[in-house]
């Protein structure tokens, strides 16, 4: 019926759009000659003023270009600024593409070579493109979307509002986040110093990808004299490799607290703790615990700032990880890195690893690696890695890694 | 439950504390020194202002550290460069502020460039294969005394808009400013005025708008593109143009490796100069007008060495 009734409704409309068309067909004619007439003759007086005022201004201009009689030049005359304003405001107007989020896209390009029986990185591969959408949602929160394309397809890295203009100096974050657990879980692939996540992140803490779920994050400045405090708190579904709730009522929590302090103006010190208690993803019905201790320092003179920079950065997990009831495995690893650059363009670090497994305490592996990165500018890096990693099955692998990272659209922030 | 109670108590001490209302200064925090400088000028002594980039720091390249945060976080207003200079290091200072007013389009939001003269707007296409170009002009607009005038004004309004009590306060702060800039005006351009059309060439395109002012030709950069560090050819390429046109003063910024300008300088016989692009870029540049006493006599005793020899 519906269809039907539109079609005839159409059909209304066109005819009465086609019925005075041609009946008033013939005497618009005549009233379009003369309107095209008046409008030619409009047309040609407006010409003329142009180009009298275009004579007018050329001639200005030309006496403009002389030399002055005075050497002091006048100051800029102020009616330019409104112009840039202005500028800026009618441009504004014009399209409502202005509000379009900042689009940027990352590539990661990423290759291995030499054995490794536990190693699945391919030794060609374009391993993720991720694509940014960040913008102000209105005059109380911002928008961050990361959604990443990588072999298994296209999935939401990140996704979240993070309401800035709350009372009290609350920040609070929803949607799909990277735990903050420690400094390596929060950062994306391509922001890493290595090619690779370190060994006791993926032993321990969400292997290649790191541990992203929906859920919320509270934080708070907690104010003092002598440093910057930030305490986190954060919820969530638990549905990742580390914490998977079986119910609704299976949540998983995780409790930050980061302390930072400026040593002098070119140095600094980082450090965190974190706790993590939740639903196992590896034996259901058991809950597993993380616990995290991360330092950071950082070295980089300020009048060199571009040129010279020194990055150490350590974390300590624990694992404690229930396996019936009155068992329980614990398991721990850390790794320590040092990032130095030593030219604009030039870096170059090294990274110790240990790690236990979650659930062999017994089992430890244990590597080291080495890399060298150039950055060509701000947008691209080409990174190679050697890795060698003793598996605790006395597996030795030494591996060449490498990576091309290349970014296009909006500049985002630089990490910190 | 006594536990719970405990804790809504703390809390509620702790949004006590958050929202009693701020002393009589207005706290201004500005990106840059330049901005801090002039929002001292005219905020006097009913504001409290804190910069974050140092004047010899490369103000595209700043860290977003967590002190920052915190200035940022009390901040009763913010004053930014603008024109994506710190496109690379505010937003997240913005964000992790929990701060409402100094949100963009907040009241507490100043961006200093709305009424300056900006130089070097694009036209055309642009990729970043010609640098580190910025879409909405040269953002090194400061360096123009003009437009420092300006941007002091701006802030007035704005001060006197967030404290209206004290509105009478800024405008005469304003107006002693205005003409201790217009005294010091009259003396760079004489110091100058000689030099007029003298040809130079700099590093970084930081100084179109301070060139412009004072009548200096810049007719070549360091880097072969902006941001981008200087190569063998371009050096090559550059000394070539030097020599043809005689130009014997290279202008560096303090964050910049002075090695390619110092090749430069002894191919050329001429000098390389390490001007303020910012107030602090220099011990002698303390606040705004004696950034430009020590740039300008910079300047002038460098020209008058490289062009005796």
């Amino acid at each position: 019926m519906k269809p039907f009734r539109l079609a005839q409704a159409c059909l209304a409309s066109v005819c009465l759009l086609a019925i005075p068309a041609t009946s008033v067909a013939q005497t618009a004619d005549q009233a379009l000659r003369q309107e095209i007439d008046q409008l030619k003759a409009d047309l040609e007086t407006l010409r003329k003023q142009y180009e009298d005022r275009l004579s007018a201004l050329e001639v200005r201009l030309a006496e403009a270009k002389e030399p002055p009689a005075s050497a002091v030049p006048a100051p800029a005359p102020d009616t330019s600024a409104p112009a840039t304003a202005l500028q800026t405001s009618a441009a504004a107007a014009g399209s409502s593409k202005v509000f379009n989020p900042d689009i940027s896209v990352l590539g990661n390009f990423a290759g291995a070579a030499g054995k490794n029986p536990f190693s699945e990185e391919p030794s060609l591969s374009l391993t993720e493109v991720e694509t940014a959408f960040q913008a102000v949602v209105d005059p109380y929160a911002r928008g961050d979307f990361f959604l990443s394309a990588g072999p298994e397809g296209l999935e939401v890295e990140e996704g979240y509002v993070t309401f800035t203009a709350l009372p009290a100096g609350v920040l609070l974050k929803a949607g799909k986040m990277r735990e903050q657990f420690g400094k390596v879980n929060a950062m994306h692939t391509h922001i890493l110093p290595w090619v690779d996540r370190p060994l006791v992140s993926r032993n321990l803490f969400g292997g290649d990808e790191g541990v992203a779920d929906a859920g919320l994050s509270v934080s708070k400045l907690i104010p003092n004299g002598f440093m910057f405090v930030d305490a986190i708190g954060e919820v969530y579904r638990g549905d990742s490799d580390v914490f998977r709730g079986s119910s609704r009522s299976d949540l998983h929590y995780l409790g930050r607290i980061r302390g930072y302090r400026d040593l002098t103006e070119g140095t600094n010190l980082d450090i965190g703790g974190s706790y993590a208690s939740g639903p196992s993803a590896t034996v259901p019905d058991f809950n597993t615990e993380r616990i995290g201790m991360d330092v950071t320092f950082r070295y980089r003179p300020l009048r060199r700032a571009i040129y010279r920079q020194f990055i150490g950065r350590t974390e300590i997990m624990w694992s404690r990880q229930k396996l019936a009831a009155g068992s329980q495995e614990n398991a721990s690893g850390f790794y320590a890195s040092g990032d130095y650059q030593f030219a604009r363009r030039w870096f170059v670090g090294a990274r110790g690893d240990r790690s236990g497994r979650a659930l062999d305490s017994d089992l430890h592996d244990s590597g080291a690696a080495i890399h060298l990165t150039f950055r060509p500018s701000e947008f691209s890096l080409v990174r190679g890695q050697y890795r060698r990693t003793n598996y605790a099955d006395g597996t030795d692998a030494n591996e060449f890694l490498f990576q091309i990272n290349f970014a296009i659209g909006a500049h985002g922030a630089h990490p910190f | 439950m006594r536990v719970f109670i405990r804790l809504m108590l703390f809390t509620a001490a702790l949004v006590a504390m958050a929202a009693r209302p701020s002393a009589a200064a207005v706290r201004v925090v500005a990106t840059t020194e330049d901005l801090a400088s002039l929002a001292r000028e005219v905020g006097g002594d009913k504001v409290t202002v804190v910069g974050l980039a140092k004047g010899y720091q490369d103000p595209h390249f700043v860290d977003p550290k967590p002190s920052f945060i915190l200035e940022v976080s009390r901040a009763d207003l913010l004053i930014v460069v603008g024109r994506e200079l710190e496109i690379g290091w505010l937003t997240p200072l913005i964000t992790s502020s929990r701060n409402a007013k100094i949100q963009p389009g907040g009241n507490g939001y100043l961006d200093a460039s709305a009424n300056v003269r900006i130089l070097e707007i694009p036209t055309g296409q642009l990729t970043r294969a010609m640098g580190d170009v910025h879409p909405q002009g040269n953002p090194h607009y400061w360096l123009d005394p003009a437009n420092g005038r300006r941007i002091a004004q701006t802030i007035k309004d704005k001060l006197g808009q967030l404290s209206p009590a004290d509105r009478a306060y800024f405008d005469q702060r304003y107006a002693e400013f205005d003409k201790k800039l217009a005294a010091a005006e009259s003396r760079w351009d004489a110091t100058m005025g000689p030099f007029k059309g003298t040809k130079i060439v700099t590093y970084h395109r930081s100084w179109p708008n301070f060139m412009e002012r004072f009548g200096l030709d810049v007719i070549g950069y360091v880097e072969p593109k902006p941001g981008i560090p200087p190569t063998t050819s371009h050096t090559i390429d550059l000394i070539a143009e030097m020599k043809k046109q005689g130009v014997k003063l290279i202008v560096v910024e303090p964050y910049f490796d002075s090695k390619t300008p110092l090749a430069i300088g002894k191919q050329v016989g001429g000098e390389v100069l390490v001007l303020a692009p910012s107030v602090g870029g220099s011990k002698e540049a303390t606040d705004y007008i004696a950034l430009f006493d020590y740039d300008v006599n910079a300047v002038v005793a460098a020209l008058k060495r490289t062009m005796g020899k």
